[in-house]
């Protein structure tokens, strides 16, 4: 079995909305992939087919060799699910709710307690494993939450937005943790809004909106797409923002925008930091002063532009774009 | 049979889980144990003097009735917590897990039967306060005890259902006193079924409330030769027919009860 998740021709509407639309993915055993897309693209439809928790109004779906409309069981033996609102008994204890999850996958009363050990263990959550979850932050949340999903160790995982919500210490902790768990040789399908998460955590990234996926690719090949990084200079003097820009086009290939108001010089570069610091090194060779030299990565807001010709609806205004 | 024993299985986690929740959510607890007694005391003191039960102690005619309306009054909360169930995130995780489908039904039904026993202790002392009596043996009003508590279990499937028919926890109260008011009242419970109007009295005489209520009172021993049972078989084999009810409820609101719950997370 060399393709852990594949599924062809997803259709689901609700109404006259039309959450996916033809979707096709595939994920190969062992691999990562990121959906990315904002809010109300289908991600987490895509996902909820995905994991047996919707049926789909056409399209073929196989997850870990079994398909998934004629034997969910077989499929739910095989995968685990985190979601975005964290599917977990906040009138429970930590730990009261992963030996619920591990009895509730039959690994009996002592392997229950076992498994939930060391999962309280190896998510950090042992002090506060008897503690009722209401009062667990947002971050412990998540933690216990992709433990539940991990009770019973499957070869797939599915994590729906693992990081939405979270304060940017607990999102960096949470990226450890994923990058742990599929350096083991988990398959991994997570859905995020945001590139950067895509780009740390994704081997392959899909981009969907309005349910359609409209790019796929590496991280590094989707941000080529959209220009990769750009470098942005903001020059004190507004008199020399025309030495800037002719400076600064000897690093790049494309054109240098200039902003004379704002004093804004800026172009899309390869090489990162180290392009980065050449330039510094000019400027200041050049006895340019900047007030602010930074190194931009694409936005997905970019990446939209750039691909629908649109920047990333809201969730509300969708209602109107279809 | 293997998949019947998992579903058991399944059941019995879900309602260890429930059980856990009585305790540290324990206001539920409280509201299901006061309203009996306020029921056995508003009864007893401000319907006693005024409602004519042929000569026959009011009190001990009332125990039984009292006993019937609160254990089906009890299925409101299998209904409403199902309702609960169904919105909380973990409903997500039951769901992608390869567990019983039944088993959150199974469960939350068999959890709710603490409530119900809890209620009925309640209410036998509440009921020896004031002024009730067991007439038979300690065997025979412990096979009351127990009908009640199978025919609650079987409605609370009723009320499963319900709850999980309508969108939200705090609409599932009001749905259930649509059924649940005139299935307790329009029948034996409070009246003997004699004092009720034509059809209502037909309705009442074979409703499985008044059975259920007719087998208490004889297992107690609280009938009365002057106030003879109406010659109606339901009430005159009111074990028989009362076991028939809850038969014929769980055959067909188990698998119903299954199908929606599976449809209502489905949303």
């Amino acid at each position: 079995m060399d393709v852990a998740v594949r599924a062809e021709g997803l259709v689901k509407r609700y109404g006259d909305v039309t959450a996916l639309d033809h979707l096709d993915l595939e994920v190969p055993t062992g691999g990562i992939l990121g959906l990315l897309g904002p809010n109300g693209a289908g991600k987490t439809t895509a996902v909820r087919i995905l994991t047996t928790l919707l049926v789909p109004d056409a399209g073929n779906v196989v997850v870990a060799g079994h398909d998934v409309l004629a034997d969910p069981d077989a499929v739910r033996a095989r995968i685990g699910l985190s979601g975005q609102y964290a599917a977990v008994d906040q009138d429970l204890t930590g730990r009261e709710n992963l030996v619920m999850i591990g009895r509730l996958c039959r690994l009996g009363h002592a392997g229950a307690r076992r498994r939930a050990d060391e999962l309280l263990e190896r998510f950090d959550l042992v002090d506060a494993a008897d503690r009722p979850v209401k009062g667990y932050s947002g971050g412990m949340r998540r933690r216990l939450d992709l433990a539940g999903a991990l009770v019973a160790a499957p070869p797939v995982l599915f994590l729906d937005e693992p990081t939405t919500g979270l304060d940017p210490r607990s999102r960096l902790g949470m990226w450890d943790v994923i990058r742990e768990l599929t350096s083991g040789g988990t398959t991994l399908l997570l859905t995020t809004q945001y590139l950067e998460e895509a780009d740390q955590l994704a081997r392959d990234v899909l981009v969907i909106d309005h349910g359609r996926a409209i790019a796929r690719g590496t991280p590094d090949g989707l941000k080529a797409m959209v220009g990769g990084e750009r470098i942005e200079i903001v020059v004190n003097d507004r008199g020399r923002v025309a030495d800037c820009a002719t400076l600064l086009a000897g690093f790049t290939d494309e054109a240098v925008r200039t902003d004379a108001q704002t004093g804004m010089v800026s172009a899309s570069v390869t090489g990162g930091a180290a392009t980065l610091g050449r330039v510094i090194d000019a400027l200041a060779g050049a006895s340019i002063e900047v007030g602010e030299v930074g190194l931009r990565r694409a936005t997905l807001d970019e990446v939209f532009l750039t691909l629908t010709g649109a920047p990333a609806e809201p969730d509300d205004a969708q209602a109107v774009g279809a | 049979m293997n998949r019947l024993l998992w579903a058991l299985h399944d059941g019995h986690v879900i309602a260890l889980r429930n059980v856990i929740l009585i305790k540290r959510v324990p206001e539920v607890l409280v509201g299901v144990l006061i309203s009996p007694i306020m029921f056995v005391l508003l009864f007893a003191y401000v319907f006693g003097g005024s409602i004519d039960t042929g000569g026959v102690n009011y009190r001990e005619f009332l125990i039984a009735g009292i006993f019937a309306q609160t254990v089906v009054f009890g299925a409101t909360f299998t209904g409403a917590g199902l309702a609960q169930d169904v919105q909380k995130g973990i409903i997500d995780r039951f769901r992608s897990l390869p567990m019983a489908r039944s088993a959150v039904l199974v469960g939350r039904t068999a959890s709710d039967v603490i409530y119900n026993v809890l209620a009925v202790a309640v209410m036998s002392l509440s009921g020896l306060m004031v002024g009730w009596r067991i007439r038979s043996s300690l065997l025979d009003a412990l096979g009351g005890f127990l009908l009640l508590l199978v025919f609650a279990y079987a409605f609370s499937w009723v009320m499963a259902y319900v709850g999980l028919l309508v969108p939200k926890p705090e609409v599932v109260n009001n749905a259930s006193f649509i059924v649940i008011f005139p299935a307790t009242f329009i029948a034996n419970t409070f009246v003997p079924s004699e004092n009720l109007p034509g059809v209502l009295r037909t309705i009442a005489e074979w409703n499985p409330v008044s059975s259920v209520t007719q087998a208490a009172r004889v297992a107690f021993g609280n009938t009365s030769p002057l106030a003879p049972t109406p010659d109606v078989w339901a009430l005159q084999h009111p074990v028989a027919y009362t076991l028939l009810w809850v038969v014929v409820l769980l055959v067909v609101f188990v698998p119903l009860s299954v199908r929606q719950f599976q449809r209502a997370a489905l949303r």
